[in-house]
Formats: structure tokens, C-alpha cells, sequence
């Protein structure tokens, strides 16, 4: 099961992809959150279709790495890169938050194969994640971890017994990312609680730290290849990024945290994506398979 | 409730000898359980808290070594971290203080593991004011309202040594999450290491057709004890073994309801929520019948002895035999 190694061009396609996704499944759902989302879709991207081994076509795959999103509310990322790399089509998008879809509001493991272990209560990701590469270490696999947090969740305190953790048993087949976009759902995380200096907290914990532009696709790459190439200790990537990334009236605005666009504000930022709603809408009903989408279409 | 499970026996499992009776720990009954465990099944694995000693699974631990896994004093991310571990599919045993176990990573137990509904397996020990002289803090009371009310959650409250060691094995074998509670102090024995043990099914230690008591956890001795005084008055009580308060065995509950016609529960737990809730839920909905309580009436414990504790919180015999007496009265008054 080897990686899908795609180029930086082919990424940044697939990344476009995703953000379109996002706003046409909030469009439809209108109910759940952007700003995460489209701050985490580029690293997102490079972890699913070039750095981790997946198999959307065997979920228990002894050979795949593991991913753990600790923010379960960027569910509307999840599903799109999820949806794009073939784990199940890119129609059920639209049923996001549905009572008759299969794409609970934060991640569930039962609803949603794919999924290793539901998520949405702050804090308890990184734990999960721990387990995981650790459990990896002593069946002797090759297994990487992945495990996605945000910048407020670095307010729980359960994310440092993590990190004290997997700096104790030395978990280098561990990779955290930090979507560094410093907001949160009350304001700038520096005003509701400071966690600055957060490169220097993470040192102090023992952990190979990593600070890179969380939207430079080519210094992202570079990124994970440098966690993968450290031994004796966990590394945690600090992704710095922009909430709302990608669509002009969300960057950086605390105020698009937890909300989705309107039908209108949709299309707007669509459109700056090179594409509208309907058209977009439409691309995702006509993939009924699970597959990865070809590329091209209204690209 | 469990698939493959054998019958209840209708007999009497093990006559015991109530006055001076063996007395063995249960958190010894879950150590040992580990190890049983650690030579059959190489995908077990066992956490703990910075407890080792206190919970034994330092047994497993000297045993074990590679297979034992020291979380420290972090309750929240062993309990995670077990998800983690049961994710790449081992069977997780985690052991802390029930107090903890239960309330202070209760957030954890419910989203990651029991939404997940993964096979983590969590001993609480210490449950109970039995604990004694460490006081309210330690003394777990709560155990049975907070897991029993998060799905697909099961909670086991075994009686004694040989039933926690039983229950600690038959809980690798569950799919789902299992939480175990124990105690610290020595309990008497009364079942032994061929009575039959699954989890969801009730065990009848004793027959008799008057009233029934309903016990889990170390009140089931002492329910054996009030059913024996009662004897001597020509009161025939049936004694049933509730150790798995979820999945509730309804079918054993509800026929002691309508074959004994009075119920008496009695646990080591607060009376909000706890077995007393559980047997009222499934009676009332089945065969209702007059029920009384022995339990911790909404109390903190406080620092003591385990006997002088149990006669003053009033889950002693003497309090079964009371209560046993009220339900009587209600049920000739009917």
C-alpha cells in the first residue's frame, strides 16, 4: 500500500478541492464550522494524499498509519479529505450533520468507517494518539501516527499528561500537528488564554518541535519528512495558519469559528474559488462511488 | 445481555459458612484475573496510575513486563491512552482508584471510549466506603450511576475474590467496555472457583420464596447473613447476586419480583442511581412489587473502620434484615 506521493501542483489542486468541498457541504448542512476547517485543509491535504499510507479500501490494513483528528468540530474537513481520497463518495458530503446521513457532526467511529476513534470533547485526541503509536511499537509495525490539535485546545490540561507521555516512551512514530491559526470560538486565543511561548512549552516537554507556514504546501512536505527522520522522540508540527483560509471574508475573523456560511456567502467564496455553488453542488452529487475524483473538473 | 452465556444456577452455588468464612481481597481476585489473562492472551495489556501495589497489578507487572504500561498520575490520558491501545487492537486492562476511574475521567470513558464502544477494560478498586480510613475522597460511591448511565458501557460489581477473578477474565472476552469495581479490604468468600460466572447473568445464592434480596459486591454476604436471621424466624428469603448491574439481568430480577413478591437491594453505593435504581427501573416495568433500599442515603463517608463504617452508613445485615421487614409489611399489607 504505498503512499499516492502526488506533486506540489497536484496537492495544491486537491487542497482547492477540499476547500470547495467544505463551503458546499456547509452551504448545504448550514450548521457547522469553517474557520478550522480551512485553516487545517492544506496540511490536511498533504497528510492524505502524499505523507500517510491509507487504504480506504481496507480500513484495518495492518500496513496503513493512523490518523486521529483531536478537533472533532473540523469535521467538514475531515469528511472532504476523507471523501477525496476515496473512503467513501463524495455525494454523502451532502448529507453532512443529516439525521439520515452518516456524518455525525463531530467524528463517530460507528457512523462513519474510516473513523478509529470518535472525537469531539477537547483534549483527549493526543492521549488516543498516544495509544495508538504505542500499541504500533509493540506489535513491531513500521505504523505511523497522526494526530491533528488545535491552537485553543492547548488549554486542556490532559494535552500536556499526553505529551509528558509520549516524550516518556520516546514515541517517534508519532506526529503531532498543531493548526497554530490562533483563534478560537471566543476570540484570539492570546486575549481568552495565552499559550505563547508554545514552540518553547513543547521543547521543554521533550518533543522535536517544527514550526512551518501551515498553507505553503512544498514546506509542509519538508515538515513531516523531517518528524519522520526523528528518533527517540515525538514530533509536533506547528502549523501556522489563518482561519478561514481561502475565502476572503473568513480570514482571520474569530467570528467564523463555529458557523457556516449562508447560501449566498457560499457562492461568493466559491466563486473566488473559481467555481459557484450550484456548479460545485452538482460535481459532488455525480460522484456516487467511493473513489478518489479525477482531477480537471472546474479545476 | 450476554450471548453465550449457561444457565443461572437455581441452586444454592456454594453453601458458605457465614459465620467465620474465608476472607480473601477482591482487588487480589483482580490481580490474579490479570495474570490468568497475561498467560492466555498476549493482546492484553495493563495500564495503571501510578497504583501498581494497591490496585495488584503489580503481579502482572513483575510477570509481564513488556505488556504493562506506567501512565503515572494522569487518570484522563490513561484512559485515552487505552483507547489508543484498543484502536490497534489490544484488550486494555487500566487500574486506578474507583473514585477516579468513575468521576475524573468520566468526559473520557464517555467520547472516547464508550462512544467508540472500544474493549477497554477499567478496574476501579477502592469502590466502596469499606475503604476506610482514607475517607470520602477515596471512597468510590458513585461508580454504579455514572457507568451504568453512559451506552454500551457494562458494569460489573463482583461479591468476592473468586468473582472478581472470574469477572476480570470473562471481560476480555466482551467486545464492549467493562468497568470492574473492587475493594481494598478483606471480604468474606462466598463463592468459589467452579460457580458459574457470566457477565449479565444473576446468580441465585439462595432460594426461598418470601422476599427477595437483591445484592451486589460485598452486601451480597451480607444479604446471606440477613437472609440466614430471617431463616431462623421462618422468613425465607431468595438471595440474588446482581454482580452485573449493566446489562441488568431483568429476567432473574423480574422473576423474583413475581415468585417472592417483596424486594429488598442492597449495595455499597449511594442510593441515587445505583442497583436499587437499576432493580426499581426493570421491576416497574415488569412485575411491580413493594422494594426497599439499603444503601448510602446521599452521604460523603469519613474516615473509620470498614465495620464501624458499614454500621454506621447502615448497609450492615441488621439493616438488610430491617429492611427486609419493612418490605414484608408492605407486601401482606397489598
Amino acid at each position: 500500500m504505498p503512499r499516492l506521493g502526488m506533486t506540489v501542483p497536484e496537492l495544491q489542486e486537491r487542497a482547492l478541492f477540499v476547500r470547495r468541498d467544505i463551503v458546499a457541504l456547509l452551504a448545504r448542512s448550514q450548521s457547522g464550522h469553517s474557520g478550522g476547517p480551512l485553516s487545517t485543509t492544506d496540511f490536511g491535504t498533504v497528510l492524505f494524499f502524499h505523507e500517510m499510507s491509507v487504504n480506504p479500501r481496507r480500513l484495518d490494513d495492518p500496513a496503513r498509519d493512523m490518523w486521529h483528528f483531536s478537533i472533532g468540530h473540523v469535521t467538514p474537513v475531515i469528511y472532504s479529505l476523507m471523501g477525496e481520497r476515496g473512503y467513501f463518495p463524495l455525494a454523502d458530503l451532502l448529507g453532512f450533520r443529516q439525521f439520515h446521513g452518516h456524518l455525525q457532526g463531530h467524528p463517530s467511529k460507528h457512523d462513519t468507517p474510516g473513523i478509529e476513534v470518535s472525537s469531539g470533547s477537547l483534549g483527549q485526541g493526543l492521549s488516543v494518539a498516544c495509544g495508538m503509536a504505542l500499541g504500533s511499537r509493540m506489535d513491531g509495525l513500521k505504523r505511523r501516527v497522526y494526530c491533528v490539535t488545535g491552537d485553543g485546545e492547548q488549554q486542556e490540561g490532559q494535552i500536556w499528561e499526553a505529551a509528558m507521555f509520549a516524550a516518556h516512551y520516546k514515541l517517534d512514530n508519532l506526529c503531532a500537528v498543531i493548526d497554530y491559526n490562533r483563534k478560537q470560538i471566543d476570540g484570539d486565543v492570546q486575549d481568552v488564554m495565552g499559550i505563547a511561548p508554545l514552540a518553547d512549552k513543547w521543547r521543554s516537554f521533550n518533543w522535536n518541535v517544527i514550526d512551518v507556514d501551515g498553507h505553503e504546501i512544498s514546506a509542509i512536505l519538508d515538515a513531516f519528512e523531517r518528524a519522520r527522520a526523528t528518533r527517540g522522540k515525538p514530533s509536533v508540527v506547528l502549523a501556522h495558519t489563518v482561519m478561514g483560509k481561502g475565502v476572503s471574508y473568513m480570514e482571520d475573523d474569530y467570528k467564523w469559528h463555529g458557523i457556516p456560511p449562508s447560501r449566498e456567502q457560499a457562492d461568493q467564496a466559491l466563486r473566488e474559488m473559481g467555481t459557484n455553488l450550484e456548479e460545485w453542488t452538482a460535481r459532488l452529487e455525480s460522484h456516487t462511488q467511493p473513489e478518489i475524483a479525477p482531477a480537471g473538473v472546474s479545476s | 445481555m450476554s450471548g453465550t452465556v449457561p444457565a443461572a444456577p437455581q441452586a444454592p452455588a456454594v453453601a458458605p459458612t457465614l459465620a467465620k468464612p474465608e476472607m480473601k481481597r477482591t482487588r487480589e481476585g483482580f490481580g490474579h484475573g490479570l495474570l490468568d489473562l497475561g498467560q492466555k492472551r498476549p493482546d492484553v495489556v495493563v495500564l495503571v496510575g501510578d497504583l501498581s501495589a494497591s490496585t495488584n497489578v503489580s503481579f502482572f507487572a513483575e510477570k509481564f513486563p513488556d505488556r504493562f504500561i506506567q501512565v503515572g498520575v494522569a487518570e484522563q490520558n490513561m484512559m485515552c491512552v487505552a483507547a489508543g491501545l484498543a484502536a490497534t487492537g489490544k484488550i486494555p486492562f487500566l487500574a486506578t482508584y474507583g473514585a477516579f476511574a468513575s468521576c475524573r475521567s468520566a468526559d473520557q470513558m464517555r467520547v472516547t471510549v464508550a462512544y467508540s464502544d472500544l474493549p477497554v477494560k477499567i478496574g476501579g478498586a477502592h469502590g466502596g466506603i469499606s475503604v476506610g480510613p482514607d475517607g470520602a475522597t477515596h471512597q468510590a460511591m458513585e461508580e454504579i450511576a455514572i457507568v451504568r448511565s453512559i451506552p454500551n458501557m457494562r458494569m460489573i460489581v463482583p461479591c468476592d475474590y473468586w468473582e472478581t477473578r472470574k469477572a476480570t477474565v470473562a471481560a476480555a472476552d466482551d467486545p464492549h467496555p467493562n468497568y470492574i469495581r473492587f475493594g481494598r479490604e478483606l471480604v468474606p468468600v462466598v463463592t468459589g472457583p467452579d460457580t458459574p460466572f457470566a457477565i449479565g447473568k444473576a446468580n441465585v445464592m439462595r432460594e426461598g420464596s418470601d422476599l427477595a434480596i437483591i445484592a451486589c459486591g460485598v452486601m451480597v454476604y451480607e444479604a446471606l447473613v440477613a437472609a440466614q436471621e430471617l431463616a431462623s424466624r421462618g422468613i425465607h428469603a431468595r438471595v440474588l447476586n446482581v454482580h452485573t448491574l449493566k446489562p441488568l439481568d431483568h429476567e432473574a430480577i423480574a422473576r423474583a419480583a413475581r415468585e417472592c413478591g417483596a424486594i429488598v437491594t442492597a449495595e455499597e453505593h449511594q442510593i441515587h442511581g445505583g442497583l436499587g435504581g437499576a432493580v426499581a427501573e426493570a421491576v416497574v416495568q415488569s412485575h411491580p412489587v413493594p422494594m426497599e433500599l439499603v444503601a448510602v442515603h446521599d452521604r460523603f463517608g469519613r474516615s473509620g473502620k470498614q465495620d464501624e463504617l458499614m454500621t454506621a452508613f447502615g448497609i450492615k445485615a441488621p439493616d438488610v434484615v430491617r429492611a427486609a421487614e419493612r418490605a414484608l409489611a408492605r407486601k401482606r399489607a397489598r
